[in-house]
């Protein structure tokens, strides 16, 4: 197998929808996932980058949905693991552009784990989650970032009584290198936020929030919430830490810039062959 | 050349060096061209408390250990009782060591040698009480003082200095002066030659080593009692190679690397024990339906649950065979043999790149974590041949209903090879479908390619008369003690077949009517409770005679008295 593709890496002549495949999304009218399709292939062209070498993984949920519609190569695995699957690939294929999507559920409660040791592990990735503080796929339960008071999850009817899941607050302390957040309300605004995550070394979180109107009529509203921060971005984690803790969710923006070098496993091959080992087992 | 052995187990307390004593006993009879194995024993403490290093040594490669030792050493006998089940003496063995020898011991042991090891010690400065014990075992069993001195300085010099190889050498030879009291005892006679094409290896660095012949290159790891010693190998071996190896956060991770890892064109392995293979049987199936092949290599502990970690039992063949929900078509394999883990694990990566599948293989603790002199094992030849899809144009469907259900894969920087690889049922393009011909034709294919593929004749070891009547079936390290047992009462003039099943899953029944030809009786033996290789035998092989099943679950190792009395209960011979 020849892994040496060290082909040219950029394509200047494509176009956002050249990314998208011809398969139709099963997202409900209305779905904020929508808008972060829409963005990643504006990404995807202003980086000018080739769609055979970016890998999209996901896990399960509606957003994990998207590598379908998407004509890079993808790998739509099984719950939670979406993270762990891209660990693998990038380490493998460190000339690979290696994007994960998915939901809130599959990163933060079933994935969780992954979420804390991706961060701090730092592999050279994005991670783009869709955030809807709900299960949407399995039609309305409350996730790891509902509201404590959400009434409606089908699960704790009158509501979860436990402290929301915060993103940026775990991924900063666990070590993520990039931390953002975008809305899938506003597709145009988090294509720069996007691209730039994508460029920057090491783990990179970038935290969309897409609203699911279906289960979570209130989620309309996130649209005229949303508004840039204010904070100009930083390398400081302990100012990015303050900021965030008193943050109220809907700020947008790159909230936090690490210089940590990315995860980095040296591997210089020092022998010609398998054979080269047995002499260790020599009595 | 007839087989002669001897065995001894060492004993010590905590901090005793016991396993140092012995693993150097073995290393110097690998040197003066003697073959043999080390098991080791301790209780349930982290690091020190009591251990005991059971040891046989012959002039032939071998298998298993004998039914009882020739000599039990105790450096010290604290809580050396503990291990009076593995210890079995009878009336020509011989105890050696301080006063107080655990009753277990006395009564059962022929005769008895007052010599305090922890005595002699004291008298040379800086000696140790367990270089004096390996000095009267190497005196016992006839190795030669000057292969001694070069596991010492092997083992020493480096790390200890000069001064420490020269107070453990005078402790050897006080040790050796002592034991001149002590009457011979028969030792096997070395062939010095030999001791040139031989190896030292426990069964799982074969299988880490097996792992990189047959292309692994990069690794998964979290750690686990008894499958750790494979990873660790593996870090320090497979970067050298250019592979890379990451400590995962748990097994859920480690699996699912391994599937990422492969998607890019990398052959990926993980390996693991009991609990493991449970966290992963979700992922497995992942890999199954997105025809990634990895390969999972799980040494098997007792169970369920955290059962007993340090202890050998045959007891995941079910949850490798039938573990993954769905209908999910995949690959068992079990190494019967310390150097077969060089052979099975190769080949199993073999299979799974071949077939886009994963591949279990079913080690053992028994084989793992013990350390062996065999010949050298040659490499088997099998190298990746995963099936690449090359130059793909906008036609190219990633699961493509091929005659043989293999379908090439496109590797991530092909030009116009993306696809999306998916656990959800699809088409032959990869896009997800709920529709019956789509699940069905993925179904047919998956299964077809396992099906119909000649596995060769890999699939078992048979030995024996060809005109036997009794066959003896097993599987894994069981193979060992039931090889040492049929072979004795062959040679007392019992007609035996032996077939050994290295291929558990896909099913062989063929292949294996022809190696039951005229056979009337079967006896299927391994080392679990509810018989799990029995039950599979009966369910997927038409076998056309009387069918026994011994199943012994661990955690003491089948032993080959206990085959020999169920061959003879059952043949009435």
């Amino acid at each position: 197998m020849n892994l040496s593709m060290k082909t040219e890496n950029t394509c200047p002549s494509l176009v956002a929808k050249d990314y998208r495949s011809d398969t139709k999304p099963v997202w409900c009218p209305g779905c904020g996932d929508f808008g972060v399709l829409l963005s990643l292939t504006k990404s995807l062209a202003e980086l000018q980058l080739n769609p055979k070498n970016v890998a999209v993984i996901s896990g399960i949920g509606c957003s994990s949905r998207i590598p379908a519609y998407l004509n890079t190569f993808g790998f739509h695995g099984v719950h939670g693991r979406a993270l762990t699957i891209g660990t693998g690939l990038k380490v493998a294929r460190p000339d690979l552009t290696v994007i994960v999507a998915g939901g809130d559920g599959d990163g933060f409660s079933i994935g969780g784990n992954h979420f804390l040791h991706a961060c701090r592990r730092n592999v050279d990735m994005t991670y783009i989650v869709m955030d809807n503080e709900l299960y949407g796929m399995t039609k309305g339960q409350a996730s790891p970032t509902s509201a404590p008071d959400w009434e409606y999850g089908k699960l704790t009817p009158g509501g979860t009584h436990m402290k929301p899941f915060h993103p940026l607050v775990v991924g900063l302390a666990s070590g993520a290198n990039f931390i953002a957040r975008v809305s899938g309300t506003n597709p145009n605004g988090a294509v720069p936020i996007i691209s730039e995550a994508i460029r920057h070394p090491g783990f990179s979180l970038v935290h969309v929030l897409s609203p699911c109107i279906t289960f979570n009529r209130e989620q309309l509203e996130w649209k005229k919430m949303v508004r840039d921060a204010v904070v100009p971005t930083t390398n400081d984690a302990g100012k990015a830490a303050r900021y965030l803790m008193s943050d109220d969710g809907f700020n947008l923006g790159i909230l936090f810039k690490g210089d940590r070098l990315p995860y980095d496993l040296k591997s210089e091959k020092t022998v010609d062959g398998p054979a080269d080992l047995e002499a260790q087992f020599s009595v | 050349m007839t087989e002669q052995s001897i065995s001894i187990t060492m004993t010590g307390s905590g901090g005793s060096g016991v396993m140092t004593a012995g693993n150097m006993l073995l290393d110097a009879a690998g040197r003066s061209g003697l073959f043999g194995i080390m098991t080791r024993s301790a209780g349930p403490q982290i690091r020190g408390g009591e251990a005991a290093a059971m040891l046989r040594l012959s002039n032939k490669p071998i298998l298993s250990h004998k039914d009882q030792f020739d000599i039990l050493l105790g450096i010290d006998w604290k809580n050396a009782d503990l291990f009076a089940s593995e210890i079995v003496l009878d009336n020509n063995s011989i105890t050696i060591g301080e006063t107080g020898i655990p009753q277990a011991f006395t009564e059962s042991a022929g005769r008895h040698y007052e010599l305090s090891v922890a005595e002699i010690a004291k008298q040379i400065p800086d000696g140790r009480a367990n270089m004096v014990a390996l000095g009267v075992a190497a005196k016992l069993i006839s190795i030669p003082l000057s292969a001694i001195k070069e596991v010492l300085t092997k083992s020493l010099l480096k790390q200890k200095g000069e001064g420490a190889v020269r107070s453990s050498l005078e402790a050897v030879e006080a040790g050796m002066a002592a034991a001149s009291a002590i009457p011979s005892i028969p030792a096997p006679t070395a062939d010095p030659e030999a001791a040139a094409n031989n190896w030292s290896i426990t069964g799982n660095e074969a299988c880490g080593m097996g792992a990189i012949r047959g292309g692994i290159r990069f690794v998964a790891a979290y750690p686990i009692t008894p499958a750790t010693e494979v990873l660790e190998w593996l870090a320090t071996n497979l970067p050298k190679l250019g592979g890379k190896l990451v400590q995962a956060e748990d097994e859920l991770a480690s699996i699912n690397q391994a599937i990422g890892a492969s998607f890019g064109g990398v052959p990926s392995l993980t390996a693991t024990s009991g609990p493991g293979i449970a966290l992963m049987t979700e992922s497995l199936g992942l890999s199954v339906a997105s025809e990634t092949p990895i390969v999972v290599i799980d040494v098997m502990r007792g169970g369920p649950s955290t059962g007993i970690p340090a202890k050998s039992e045959q007891s995941d063949l079910n949850i490798a065979v039938f573990g993954l929900h769905g209908d999910a078509p995949h690959v068992v394999t079990a190494p019967l043999t310390i150097a077969d883990c060089l052979m099975t694990t190769q080949w199993s990566v073999y299979l799974a790149e071949k077939l886009q599948t994963p591949t279990i293989v079913l080690s053992d603790q028994a084989l793992g974590q013990t350390r062996a002199v065999i010949p050298g094992v040659p490499d088997a030849g099998y190298e990746p041949e995963r099936a690449i899809a090359v130059n793909p144009d906008k036609t190219y469907q990633r699961y493509a209903d091929t005659e043989n259900g293999v379908s090439p894969m496109s590797l991530p920087g092909t030009e116009s090879g993306q696809y999306t690889a998916d656990g959800l049922e699809h088409t032959q393009s990869g896009r997800p479908s709920s529709k019956a011909e789509d699940h069905h034709r993925q179904m047919n294919k998956r299964l077809r390619k396992i099906k119909g593929f000649d596995f060769g004749d890999n699939w078992a070891e048979a030995s024996g008369d060809d005109d036997a009547e009794i066959a003896v079936l097993t599987w894994g390290s069981s193979f060992g003690a039931i090889s040492q047992a049929v072979e004795e009462l062959r040679q007392s003039g019992q007609k035996l077949r032996l077939i050994g099943v290295r291929l558990i899953s896909p099913a062989q029944p063929e292949r294996m009517k022809k190696l039951l030809n005229n056979v009337k009786k079967v006896l299927v033996i391994e080392q679990n409770h509810s018989g799990q290789f029995y039950h599979y035998l009966k369910a997927y092989y038409d076998l056309d005679a009387e069918i026994k099943s011994i199943a012994i679950p661990g955690p003491l190792p089948i032993l080959p008295s206990q085959v020999r009395q169920y061959l003879r209960d059952w043949s009435q011979i």
